[in-house]
């Protein structure tokens, strides 16, 4: 599904990634770990697109497709979605309407018509209830004057509404309490299908306890420099990433 | 310039009634000899008045109105409502029904008491040198609007006034003018409507509104100006507060050739409180100038201002914020905030915050700022599957409709947010999850 071949990518300046390889495929979790400053986020900002940040070398394939060729709107429509680490605020638009704008652009995309009020009312409560979000959440602005917990929710029910086929999480489980933290691993877990991917990226192994992934990567210094099943995310949580770092030196 | 206004400062003078023709003379003295203020002089430095004509006249006050307002103002917003087109009162597609306490008369059927209060109010509220417009004003006035409120009267429904231009052959000149009377303890709300029917030719307008609200009074002002193309729209609102009375009020512009409001509001009495919430949207080649002052005249009075403006295009804004705090004013809290957006390269603002402080114990704080769309929450939009140019319009929408959400009427805010969506967008479906 996703292939990303000798990645480098930069921001203004700095390098950040530096040969990076991963393949996900349809249905699996995998996980990226990494100590900080490591490029882990910049890996989501550059699959989604993000203004400022600039790929030098290297190829990333979705589903066989050119996704470095595809403008940001174009990535989501086919199926992309990246929950941000830091999700931003949008005063005077209501989130009701942002999610229908975003679900009408994904339906169009496949071809379908824009969807009706009702069912999309009924399909925005419920995703609010699995999200533990009150749907009063809804009226307000987008994000605007959100928690922090509140507003990984609320990624997770635009990630509901949206079905994409590759979910990539930008440390999700930052900043959430323990109750917090479940509600986003079951949401996951209840959205976990044969045609559709994973790639959590996190710093703590603990979102892991709660979303068994199939693979776990870390990353150090802008590449994947070791890869391995659920156990390896334990022995981080051991070891600590200097114990990767000086190996790999 | 020497003709502008010639022909309908003679025909105003024919038709006013006869107890008004002191209060025109007294306009006109004000006005005549005086020339046209220029871009020398500071409150028009940013403002041309270039585009007014010479060839101004006074529509003919037999004229045919339609038969049916037009669709998009017809509904109204569920209160009485008073209709004039080009200037002249409507009685056919108006509204007033009683309700106890408040009484609406225009100054053409003016009692002689009611002759006698417009006659001791109008005027009062602003000094006609530093006003010269609404010294033309009332040098034009032929008719208005008197409303009062009696003592302790509370008016449930909002009273509308819509004042619309109609098309005609020639440059059309009309004047507004619309007094406002809150008794003590009343509490109540106003709309002003100026809007033109599509095709309206060039007209110039002068739409001067005072408001008086005695001790405790409470009244919401909404002044929506939805005019555009060769419209021009000179006028303004002064609003004189008493002790404890507060003032809600609502500014809109869409921007059309020229338009320059003067907002001006006196806190009179001590423990008042104004509020001022404003929106102005031109584009292409439209010009807008808010023009505000609020003067603090006494102790522990309170001043909320929030002004927003999106210029698109080649267009121009003005945004003028004047707090004046007086010796006397000790206790005073006035904070001014005016954001711009500027949708394209060509596009120009011009900003100034101006506070004068003459009292120590006051708190006051102002902040202007003139930013783009912010490109991150545009990227937050499009990781979404939303197409940059339909972010771009929610972003713009969702700027002013922070001040859209703020407005208590309900039906005021029904009919405004489809008509800035549209505005925002050249194309209908990329408003269509905004409406």
């Amino acid at each position: 599904m996703l292939k990303i071949e000798n990645l480098h990518a930069r921001v203004e300046d700095t390098e950040i990634l530096r040969g990076l390889d991963l393949e996900v495929g349809a249905g699996e979790v995998h996980a990226i770990m990494g100590p900080n400053g490591s490029g882990k986020s910049t890996l989501g900002h550059i699959l989604a697109g993000r203004p400022g940040y600039e790929v030098t070398d290297g190829s990333v394939t979705f589903n066989g497709e050119n996704l470095l060729e595809m403008e940001t709107e174009e990535r989501a429509r086919a199926g992309v979605f990246l929950a941000f680490q830091y999700p931003v605020e949008i005063p005077g638009v209501s989130n009701m309407e942002f999610l229908k704008a975003a679900v009408d652009a994904v339906r169009e995309q496949r071809g379908e018509p824009a969807i009706d009020a009702v069912s999309f009312m009924k399909r925005a409560r419920e995703a609010c209830t699995a999200a533990n979000l009150p749907a009063e959440f809804l009226k307000r602005g987008v994000n605007e004057g959100f928690s922090g917990g509140e507003k990984k929710r609320n990624e997770l029910i635009q990630m509901m509404l949206l079905e994409p086929r590759l979910c990539l999480l930008d440390e999700t489980d930052s900043g959430l309490d323990i109750d917090a933290l479940q509600v986003v691993a079951q949401g996951v877990n209840s959205l976990r299908a044969p045609d559709r991917a994973f790639v959590l990226v996190t710093h703590y192994q603990r979102l892991l306890n709660y979303i068994e992934p199939d693979r776990v990567h870390v990353l150090a210094d802008g590449r994947i420099v070791r890869s391995g099943d659920k156990d390896l995310a334990l022995h981080l949580e051991d070891r600590g990433y200097a114990w990767v770092e000086d190996e790999v030196a | 310039m020497t003709g502008f206004m010639h022909q309908p400062l003679l025909e105003a003078s024919r038709r006013a009634p006869h107890w008004l023709q002191s209060l025109q003379a007294r306009g006109l003295s004000h006005w005549e000899g005086k020339a046209l203020p220029t871009r020398r002089s500071e409150p028009w430095k940013y403002t041309s008045l270039q585009a007014l004509r010479d060839d101004y006249s006074l529509v003919a006050t037999g004229a045919v109105a339609p038969a049916a307002l037009p669709e998009a103002v017809a509904a109204g917003f569920g209160g009485p409502r008073l209709v004039f087109i080009d200037g002249v009162y409507q009685a056919s597609l108006s509204t007033t029904p009683d309700f106890e306490g408040l009484s609406i008369c225009r100054f053409e059927d003016a009692s002689s008491e009611q002759a006698a209060r417009i006659g001791e109010h109008l005027n009062s509220s602003f000094d006609p040198e530093e006003h010269l417009f609404a010294a033309l004003n009332t040098a034009l006035l032929s008719d208005g609007v008197l409303v009062e409120l009696a003592d302790n009267a509370q008016l449930d429904e909002p009273l509308e006034i819509l004042w619309l231009t109609q098309a005609a052959e020639a440059p059309t000149a009309m004047t507004q003018r619309l007094l406002v009377l809150a008794g003590q303890g009343s509490r109540g709300s106003v709309v002003e409507h100026f809007a033109d029917l599509r095709g309206a030719q060039a007209s110039f307008c002068s739409g001067v509104t005072e408001l008086f609200l005695a001790a405790n009074a409470d009244l919401t002002y909404y002044r929506v100006h939805e005019e555009e193309g060769d419209a021009i729209h000179i006028g303004g609102v002064h609003a004189r507060l008493e002790r404890d009375a507060r003032l809600n009020s609502f500014y809109l512009a869409l921007g059309s050739v020229l338009k320059r409001l003067d907002l001006v509001v006196e806190h009179a009495g001590p423990g008042a409180h104004a509020d001022l919430n404003g929106v102005y949207l031109p584009r292409g080649d439209e010009h807008t100038d808010f023009h505000t002052t609020i003067e603090h005249s006494v102790p522990h009075c309170t001043t909320d201002e929030v002004f927003r403006g999106i210029v698109a295009d080649r267009a121009t804004a003005v945004f003028n914020g004047r707090i004046h705090i007086h010796p006397d004013a000790q206790k005073t809290r006035a904070e001014l905030s005016n954001r711009n957006l500027l949708t394209s390269a060509e596009a120009e603002v011009n900003t100034k915050p101006e506070l004068e402080i003459y009292a120590d114990d006051v708190q006051c704080a102002h902040g202007a700022t003139v930013a783009q769309l912010d490109e991150l929450a545009l990227h937050y939009l499009r990781t979404r599957g939303v197409s940059r140019a339909e972010a771009e319009v929610m972003l713009s929408f969702g700027f002013v409709n922070e001040l859209i959400d703020g407005i208590e009427l309900e039906s005021l805010r029904s009919y405004l947010r489809p008509l800035l969506a549209a505005r925002f967008a050249r194309d209908e479906k990329l408003a269509r999850h905004l409406l």
